[in-house]
């Protein structure tokens, strides 16, 4: 065995609560299929025949029932589950895990979506002997309007900082925005070793990575660190330049003991190669460091992490061209007076009535459309009731929810189980962006950043809007999550 | 074959069959070669004693003739032969023949050789028969069978002979059955090298294997890897790399049930070697540590427990590494450093090991000389070279090849690392090397080549194209001040780039070749074989 595969699925989507408020994260359909099932047939794809899966209860059974997955995934999948209340992070799943790391790990989280050429990084991995490598990819700029979200874009998203050696294959350097509290701080040694250096931000990491088998012994003795992501990469990258080597030796020392004869041999065919990895100074190749970071940037491709909504709803729209899955299932019921666009996927057990119209979206499981619906850039789930004579156009429906008839939905978010009454006032909610609506009597219009999630007890909408025929207002949405915040729209 | 009665009927057949032997031999002489002295008077006295043979009609003096002839004929063949071929072949006539005619003295009774040189001729004869009748379709026989007396067809390695569609096939099939990818050519190839191998870094052989190696070992794939991207480069180090793989192998190798560890184990190899030849063709020292191994592994005794086996194996990795290539390396500096005295100018091409050793070892032992590094696109060894050199505090210039006419005055010894020396006494190495070696001729600069006796190698070559490598040619783009040329030659229909590795440098230009057995000229190279082939 030269590699085992670690696929982390027990995240909660804390990104996008809306979401994965009742669905946890690895099921989530993106075209259909769980999420799970991307990072899974990306590991299959390149060969593998055996996955520790990480996740929780609730997905273990989900993953155990779903026939589907199971024709689909012919790899034998070692589930482990983790308490989700315990708060693990990913390198503490690793520590749970350790005893059954034998080898070289390849750590993939269960958001992603890519259809990279997985050699490459597992080449940089294998040809350099590396400690860590990883894949990054450029970031997306999501051009659909999302659902629920205000404005323009929030400015939320810290910017990474990715130092790479000239070649822009060897990981030098790496911060977050939120780390950092004056500027850039470079440490002389990285500047000695590496006089040029290519410093590039607007790359997402893909939360792939290949570790050394000794740095799952380094978490085992080192408890302290939590994330992957947050403190091991960092602290990898940054060790790759410390002086201390005794203190690295110490802690990587552990599965090295065993192979110092092997070492020596390394050693003398790597002398007598004449090759280096930088010119300019006086050092050996890789300036006599033992610990080596790489990562592969993927020029083109697809590369999603679906951590946020915007990522969710683009990779929705994306990946069903990438997979030739026929666009409607057989097992559909699909009138032939409708009209389904071929950019459109219809899942199993869907029933589609006639005079309805669906372009640029996806319908999940056995979902149920009536007659005279517009659907367009839409995603539905799975289990949902959209009545007759619905316009939805951008929106995300969650699982079992129903749609009353007459509903005209823009740019709308609607939980999971949710019921959006027909003819009901209170759940009139509006909000035009500077432009004109109309509101005739019996259709209610939603439109964009409504948002309804959660239980409707502690959903409170209010709204304020004019019954004349140029209505100009604000909607002042509050919705009281569950257990923690208050988030104020207007 | 009919033995009893084709007996009588070879008996009498065989004088006239040597004769018309004879006559081919004497045609084949007056076909446009230059016969020397002793062979013309070698022919006259076959001549003579043939003549007689006829006149005493099979009396009892005819064994006595018979076997002179046959002694006389056998060494005779080589000396007509070696000569017929245009260089290229790659000629195993002296060995393949010399059996044959060793093994003739040996049998006393004239009959009896007489009888089973008359089988080798028919069957010779029916082959031939076959091969010209049935498939023309040029396999993989060289063309060096027209002469019908090499019995012994000599294989011609498959890495020469990409432009035949045939070999490639063959190739493809014994892959597909070893389950290692077939690599794809890259570009075009500059005419008269359409017959090697040209492989692109950026389409890397673990492309096609699945990523948890299973069907090659995860040292091999990584020393593939290594290879390809030159990682591992030169000829020691990618011994030594590939002995060290070849250890982590036999670590993990447990043989199946009902198997023998010294078969399935060299069967077990293989794929990986040919994964290997892959990724970068083998290098000569390669293939003779791999031939090595393959020995030692099938010297094992079937009753030798595996443990026990595995153990033995992996020291005589251990000391083949030690003995050819460290200890080698040793002596030989110490036969170097005698040569070089106080107020040397030497100067060095490329980046070799062996040379690089030689120059920090005779530094430490307090000879004062100076070293000239020059250096050649596209890989630019010599720079690490220069380092490694400078950084001992060697005093050191670096000029690029094309200033070496300028630079050669105030030289005053070239030394040379080697990849292979050729049995004819050829030494191939990194290209460039026998421009050095002629230009060092010309200004009487003394050539002197370092190589370990193990990356001694049998084959015969005189002349770069036959058998070389092709890197990739994309290392010949230069990318400077932002700007890449050369960017798009693919799309350049009259364009090709040639990035040749090595070349061959005739022994003329070579004045000395130092190695672990001393100091010996080029000529002397089969000597060293031969006695090497004893040894083993």
């Amino acid at each position: 065995m030269e590699l085992q595969a670690v696929l982390m699925a027990a995240g909660g989507g804390s990104r996008m609560m809306d979401l994965t408020y009742n669905t946890p994260k690895p099921l989530l359909p993106v075209g259909n299929r769980p999420l799970i099932w991307y990072p899974l047939n990306l590991l299959e794809r390149v060969g593998f025949e055996e996955v520790i899966v990480i996740t929780t209860k609730e997905v273990q059974k989900a993953l155990s029932t779903d026939q589907r997955l199971k024709t689909d995934v012919k790899m034998r999948l070692d589930v482990v589950c983790i308490q989700e209340e315990t708060d693990m992070g990913t390198a503490d799943a690793l520590r749970h895990i350790q005893q059954k790391i034998k080898t070289d790990i390849l750590v993939v989280s269960c958001d992603l979506i890519t259809d990279v050429a997985l050699h490459e990084v597992v080449d940089l991995f294998r040809a350099h002997n590396a400690t860590l490598s990883m894949l990054m990819s450029k970031v997306h700029e999501f051009t659909e309007t999302v659902p629920g979200q205000k404005g323009k874009k929030k400015a939320g998203e810290q910017r990474d900082f990715v130092g790479m050696d000239v070649t822009g294959k060897r990981l030098l350097f790496m911060a977050n925005e939120a780390d950092l509290e004056e500027g850039l701080v470079l440490r002389k040694s990285i500047m000695h070793k590496h006089p040029r250096m290519l410093i590039k931000t607007g790359l997402l990491d893909a939360h792939l990575y290949c570790l050394k088998r000794s740095v799952v012994d380094f978490l085992v003795h080192n408890k302290s660190v939590t994330s992957i992501r947050g403190e091991l990469v960092p602290y990898l990258v940054r060790k790759q330049f410390s002086k201390s080597l005794n203190s690295k030796n110490r802690m990587f020392g552990v599965h090295n003991k065993c192979t110092s004869k092997d070492e020596a041999l390394l050693q003398l065919a790597r002398e007598r190669s004449c090759w280096n990895d930088h010119r300019g100074d006086m050092s050996e190749a890789y300036h006599g460091g033992k610990l080596r970071c790489y990562v592969h940037i993927m020029e083109e491709g697809m590369c999603y992490r679906v951590n946020m909504l915007a990522a969710y709803i683009e990779a929705n729209r994306v990946v069903p061209k990438l997979f030739e899955d026929p666009p409607i299932h057989p097992t559909a019921v699909v009138s032939e007076r409708s009209l389904v666009g071929s950019d459109s996927i219809i899942g199993p057990f869907c029933q589609i009535s006639g005079k309805t119209s669906i372009k640029r979206s996806n319908v999940g499981t056995s979902s149920t459309i009536k007659e005279k619906v517009k659907i367009t850039n839409s995603i539905i789930m799975n289990g949902v009731t959209i009545e007759e004579g619905c316009n939805i156009q951008g929106s995300v429906i969650c699982n079992n929810a129903v749609i009353g008839r007459g509903a005209d939905m823009k740019y709308c978010l609607v939980g999971s189980g949710q019921r959006i009454e027909p003819e009901g006032e209170n759940d009139v909610v509006q909000r035009s962006a500077g432009y004109t609506t109309r509101t005739k009597t019996h259709t209610l219009q939603f439109c964009s950043s409504a948002v309804f999630v959660l239980n409707p007890a502690f959903c409170v909408c209010v709204c304020v809007h004019s019954h004349a025929h140029v209505c100009l207002f604000v909607c002042v949405i509050l919705c009281v999550y569950v257990r923690f915040n208050v988030l104020i729209a207007y | 074959m009919a033995d009893s009665d084709g007996r009588q009927v070879d008996s009498i057949n065989h004088s006239t069959e040597e004769d018309v032997k004879l006559q081919e031999v004497v045609q084949a002489k007056c076909e446009g070669k230059e016969l020397t002295k002793e062979e013309k008077q070698r022919l006259r006295k076959e001549k003579k004693q043939h003549k007689k043979n006829k006149k005493d009609d099979r009396g009892p003096p005819e064994k006595e003739k018979e076997k002179e002839k046959a002694s006389v004929l056998a060494p005779s063949k080589p000396a007509t032969q070696s000569p017929a071929h245009k260089a290229p072949v790659p000629v195993n006539a002296s060995a393949s023949e010399s059996p044959v005619a060793a093994e003739k003295p040996a049998k006393s009774k004239a009959e009896q050789r007489a009888e089973r040189r008359a089988r080798q001729d028919t069957e010779r004869a029916s082959k031939q028969g076959k091969k010209e009748g049935g498939q023309q379709s040029a396999s993989s026989k060289p063309k060096a069978t027209p002469n019908e007396l090499q019995p012994v067809v000599k294989r011609l390695p498959e890495h020469i002979q990409v432009d035949d569609p045939a070999a490639l096939k063959k190739l493809a099939k014994k892959l597909e059955r070893q389950q290692v990818p077939l690599r794809s050519d890259y570009g075009y190839k500059v005419s008269l090298f359409s017959h090697l191998h040209q492989y692109s870094r950026k389409n890397p052989p673990t492309q096609q294997i699945s990523i948890p190696a299973t069907v090659i070992h995860p040292s091999i794939v990584r020393l593939g890897l290594q290879y390809s991207q030159g990682i591992i480069a030169g000829s020691n180090a990618r011994s030594v790399a590939l002995l060290h793989a070849f250890k982590q192998v036999i670590q993990d190798y447990s043989t199946p049930p009902n198997e023998e560890l010294s078969r399935d184990l060299v069967n077990k190899l293989s794929p990986y070697i040919s994964f290997l030849s892959q990724c970068r063709p083998l290098s000569a020292s390669m293939g003779n540590a791999i031939k090595h191994i393959k020995k030692e592994i099938s010297n094992i005794p079937s009753q030798c427990k595996e443990e026990e086996a595995k153990r033995r194996l992996q020291e005589c990795i251990d000391s083949y590494i030690n003995e050819k290539i460290i200890l080698a390396s040793e002596a030989i500096s110490k036969y170097a450093i005698e040569k070089i005295s106080d107020g040397d100018v030497i100067l060095v091409y490329g980046c070799s090991s062996l040379v690089n050793h030689i120059l920090c070892e005779a530094f430490e032992k307090q000879r004062k000389f100076r070293v000239i590094v020059v250096d050649s696109r596209p890989r630019l060894e010599g720079r690490e070279a220069l380092r490694r050199l400078v950084k001992k505090g060697i005093r050191c210039t670096y000029v690029l090849i094309s200033a070496l006419s300028y630079i050669l005055p105030e030289v005053s010894k070239v030394f040379l690392g080697a990849h292979a020396l050729l049995a004819n006494g050829y030494v191939m190495s990194r290209v460039g090397t026998s421009q050095i070696a002629l230009v060092a001729k010309a200004y009487n600069v003394p050539v002197l080549v370092c190589c370990e006796t193990y990356k001694f190698c049998e084959r015969v070559q005189t002349d770069s194209f036959v058998s070389n490598e092709l890197d990739d040619p994309d290392d010949l783009i230069v990318t400077r001040n932002g700007k890449t040329h050369l960017e798009n030659w693919q799309t350049v229909k009259s364009l090709g780039l040639l990035n040749l590795v090595y070349d061959v440098t005739p022994p003329d230009f070579v004045d000395l070749v130092i190695t672990d057995l001393g100091m010996i000229p080029c000529t002397s190279v089969p000597v060293v074989l031969r006695v090497k082939n004893v040894d083993q």
